[in-house]
């Protein structure tokens, strides 16, 4: 096990090498000056001049990129064109919003999706299994920013149960961080509750019709144990792929629900970024959100090999 | 220990006849969905199982033995299949009427059950130990030492090797035979009065098919159980049962003792079936010609490399060094267990797959070495029948269509090609007019006569038959056997005849070769070496083949036959 999650870490390289390169080409292979690129329409001749050196770009394109690559180990991502601050410490005052949203939207929809798309499987083809299906088309269809304003509307505003929007970071105390997190996660949990309960179904309707979940039936133990215990677990690889994925989705694509709830999170910095051509940021978000995606990839092989004894590699 | 193939004695029917019977199952119908005008699957059958027992239900697919146990068993797909009239008692217990809380308590403690498929009736994901566990769970209050202790016992019963490591073992991890030892033990360790086995055999090899069942015999006896086993296979029948009952589309055709049904079956469809069992005296040998050799294979090997990341690559030898020659107008049989490389064997001679070493000349041309452009025109002089009919035809092109495709593409024109395609069919015993039928319009049988149909359109040298009988039931394999020899006299082509099964060897090979592990263990003419084996190995597949000692089609046992003849 150790030393198929070492060989998984050490393939993972050269997919962040590649990203990096392609990361740092981005801006050298732009037509134009990347210089002048980088210092804006209204930049003076010294302002230039002194991009140029601060990015070697008189050295030759090989050792521009080693000193690139060097300084990113180190932890120097550059600094934003439009703020001066470091990029580093910029996506470091983000993250803690948007992986909280991630992770409190992931687990409410598991909590809610896989008891629901059981059911639905279990009680294939009754009323139960059409409304719940009917719930999830709903979720689909209807889109976040709604969902979110209609919640802010009712529970905000009329009942004042929770704060309209904002994000207090959990250091300040539990108890606000908590309630600001409840809105958006209702509203975002809302499509992937939808997604995983879909997934949940179809793939035990797949397991259901197994020779082993007959087997269990014959043993005489009760349906509870016949659907946790020898469907649910067979049925969960599609289901964690779809989780997985999406938690890598919900880290850095969940601007409309940041914005609605004016949360500041990656999503929102990566938008006002490309819209301010704020290179060194939209640099180091491309590399953040592949190495998340590297990440999770490699808990969702991790978890195939817990689940299933079979997947040996 | 019983070697488990002479006929055993019947047993004490007197005493069986007056106790209670187990399970007593009273003109049952089973019926097509909800509606009161669905179609009977179960029309009408009565069957009794008494303690110590073996009843042996038998019947060709579709017939409606499965049905028959599943309804005992109260695991019907739900909505789909509904008991509609009749009764099943188990020791007097209604089963039709009791709720599903009662149905539970029954199953495994009453009565339990073991599938066909071993491979995938455990769960895969949890270790057989937990799966054995979860029985003594919920019908028990033993505590976790108890129960282990039993399964551990349980398991030995069943004669796992090394229960200890067994018990904490994946099923991937066990063979066939293993896992259906783990089922059995599953679904005896509390002693149920009643075992339903549903075909638990057909999946394994001979080998471990006559461990199993000498086993489930054994324990028979220790444990006093009634036993309802279903099989298709006469060989088991003569191995196991103690009574017969023969169903025909979901009725009841005949019942009675072994021997009885045996020897003097009074109905017209229980002398057919018996007739329809391939004797394992192989046919009258022909003739040696002097025709000229059409396929030869030399030193073929193939050798699967497994690469590793790290370190070194696992090397699988499914093929090592086989030797065979076939000349024209003669059948050459493959026989061996699953694993033994037969088929690995036939696909390299076709060049499905690439033999890594070794070489096959195909009427005197070497094509193992030759690029796949070059093989273009030697792939019509040898084609290739399949094992399972409903996959190896597409099933959204016409029938005419699949034979004309191979004559097309070696530039015939479409009007010729259709018109030879009706030919065929024809000589396949088929109308000409199912040219322009689809797949799932034909029966098993019938398909593989398109498959057959479609192998020839091309006038192949030599035709590869991989396991092309195995299945089908016994009447219609008998057909398609019939077919082959008559088609091979006609046009003189040559077979190779890849089969598990030596009945089937026996009646349509004049050589075989037989595999074991990739290797050719003994090769000879087949009344040679399946009368006289010399080596262990073919002497054991022998002696394992169910039903050896009985010559079904003659209603005798095998040795009155021979006295009759001396």
């Amino acid at each position: 096990m150790l030393g198929y999650l070492l060989r998984r870490i050490f393939a993972a390289v050269p997919v962040m090498g590649v990203v990096a390169l392609f990361v740092f080409l981005l801006l050298r292979l732009t037509p134009g000056d990347p210089a002048a690129i980088l210092a804006g329409d209204n930049a003076t001749p010294e302002r230039l001049e002194r991009i140029r050196a601060s990015l070697g770009l008189n050295e030759p394109l090989i050792v521009q990129f080693i000193t690139w690559v060097n300084k990113l180990l180190h932890g120097d991502l550059g600094t934003s064109l439009i703020s001066n601050l470091p990029v580093m410490k910029m996506i470091g005052q983000r993250v803690e919003p948007s992986i909280s949203i991630a992770l409190s939207t992931i687990i409410l929809a598991v909590i809610v999706a896989v008891p629901l798309g059981v059911i639905a499987a279990w009680k294939h083809g009754t009323w139960i299994d059409r409304f719940v299906m009917g719930l999830s088309v709903l979720g689909f269809s209807v889109p976040v920013f709604v969902v979110g304003y209609l919640l802010i509307e009712v529970f905000a505003i009329d009942l004042r149960w929770v704060p309209v929007q904002g994000f207090r970071s959990i250091s300040n105390g539990f108890g606000p961080f908590f309630e600001r997190m409840i809105l958006p996660t209702c509203a975002l949990s809302f499509i992937y509750i939808a997604l995983i309960a879909r997934m949940t179904r179809a793939a035990m309707l797949d397991v259901l019709g197994e020779d082993y979940v007959r087997t269990a039936r014959a043993k005489g133990i009760n349906e509870v144990a016949v659907m946790m215990r020898h469907a649910l677990r067979n049925a969960a690889v599609p289901v964690i792929t779809v989780i997985g994925t999406g938690f890598a989705l919900l880290i850095s694509g969940v601007v409309v629900t940041e914005s609605v709830f004016n949360i500041p999170g990656i999503g929102r910095l990566t938008v006002d970024a490309v819209l301010a051509r704020d290179y060194p940021v939209i640099q180091a978000m491309i590399l953040l959100t592949s190495l998340i995606y590297v990440v999770v990839n490699l808990l969702i092989d991790v978890a195939y090999t817990l689940l299933d004894p079979r997947i040996r590699y | 220990m019983d070697s488990g193939l002479a006929l055993r004695a019947p047993r004490n029917d007197e005493r069986s006849c007056m106790t209670n019977p187990v399970l007593d199952i009273n003109n049952l119908v089973v019926s097509i969905g909800k509606k009161p005008k669905g179609a009977n699957i179960i029309d009408g059958i009565s069957i009794q199982v008494h303690e110590r027992e073996t009843l042996c239900l038998v019947g060709e697919s579709g017939s409606g033995k499965s049905v028959t146990s599943l309804t005992t068993m109260g695991l019907l797909p739900k909505g789909t299949l509904v008991p509609t009239a009749g009764s099943v008692k188990l020791v007097g217990e209604e089963l039709l009427t009791a709720t599903d809380r009662r149905l539970r308590q029954l199953r495994a403690t009453q009565m339990a059950m073991i599938f066909q498929e071993p491979m995938t009736a455990l769960n895969p994901v949890v270790p057989v130990g937990r799966q054995i566990d979860e029985v003594l769970r919920a019908h028990t209050d033993l505590d976790a030492k108890a129960r282990k202790k039993r399964i551990l016992d349980m398991m030995e019963q069943v004669r796992l090797p090394q229960v200890e490591r067994i018990f904490a073992s994946y099923p991937h991890r066990l063979s066939g035979g293993q896992r259906q030892r783990i089922m059995i033990a599953m679904a005896l360790v509390l002693e149920p009065k009643l075992l339903i086995a549903d075909e638990p055999t057909t999946a394994l090899d001979v080998t471990t098919q006559k461990q199993i069942l000498t086993l489930i015999r054994d324990l028979q006896r220790d444990h006093g159980t009634a036993v309802l086993f279903i099989t298709h296979d006469m060989g088991v029948v003569a191995e196991i049962a103690d009574r017969v009952a023969v169903m025909r589309q979901g009725r009841l055709v005949e019942t009675g003792p072994l021997e009885t049904v045996l020897r003097n079956p009074t109905m017209e469809y229980t002398r057919n079936l018996l007739s329809a069992v391939p004797s394992l005296v192989p046919r009258a040998a022909r003739p040696e010609t002097k025709e000229p050799v059409v396929l030869e294979a030399n030193d073929l090997s193939k050798v699967y490399k497994e690469r590793a990341f790290f370190g070194k690559g696992r090397e699988v030898v499914a093929a090592d060094k086989v030797t065979l020659t076939l000349r024209k107008g003669r059948t050459l049989g493959i026989v061996g267990e699953s694993g033994s490389g037969k088929s690995t064997v036939a696909r390299c001679i076709v060049r499905l797959i690439d033999p890594t070493s070794g070489g096959v000349r195909l009427s005197g041309r070497e094509i193992s070495d030759i690029s796949r452009r070059l093989l273009q025109p030697h792939r019509q002089k040898i084609q290739i029948v399949f094992q399972d009919p409903y996959r190896s035809l597409n099933p959204r092109v016409t029938v005419g269509e699949s034979i004309a495709e191979g004559p097309i593409n070696y530039g015939v024109s479409h009007a010729d090609a259709m018109k030879r395609a009706r030919e065929l069919l024809e000589l396949v015993g088929l109308p000409a007019d199912a040219v322009s039928r689809y797949p799932h319009q034909f029966s098993g049988g019938q398909r593989q006569r398109i498959a057959i149909a479609r192998a020839l359109a091309l006038d192949p040298d030599v035709l590869v038959a991989d396991e092309a009988v195995s299945a089908l039931d016994v009447s219609v394999q008998a057909q398609v056997l019939e077919l082959l020899d008559e088609i091979q006299k006609r046009l003189g082509i040559a077979i190779l005849f890849i089969t598990h099964d030596l009945r089937v060897a026996a009646q349509i090979c004049d050589e075989v070769v037989v595999m074991q592990h990739g290797r050719v263990v003994e090769q000879g003419p087949a009344a040679e070496v399946l009368t006289h084996p010399k080596e262990a190995y073919t002497r054991a597949l022998l002696e394992a083949a169910p039903g050896r000692g009985w010559d079904f089609a003659n209603f005798r046992p095998v040795s009155e036959g021979v006295a009759a003849t001396a």
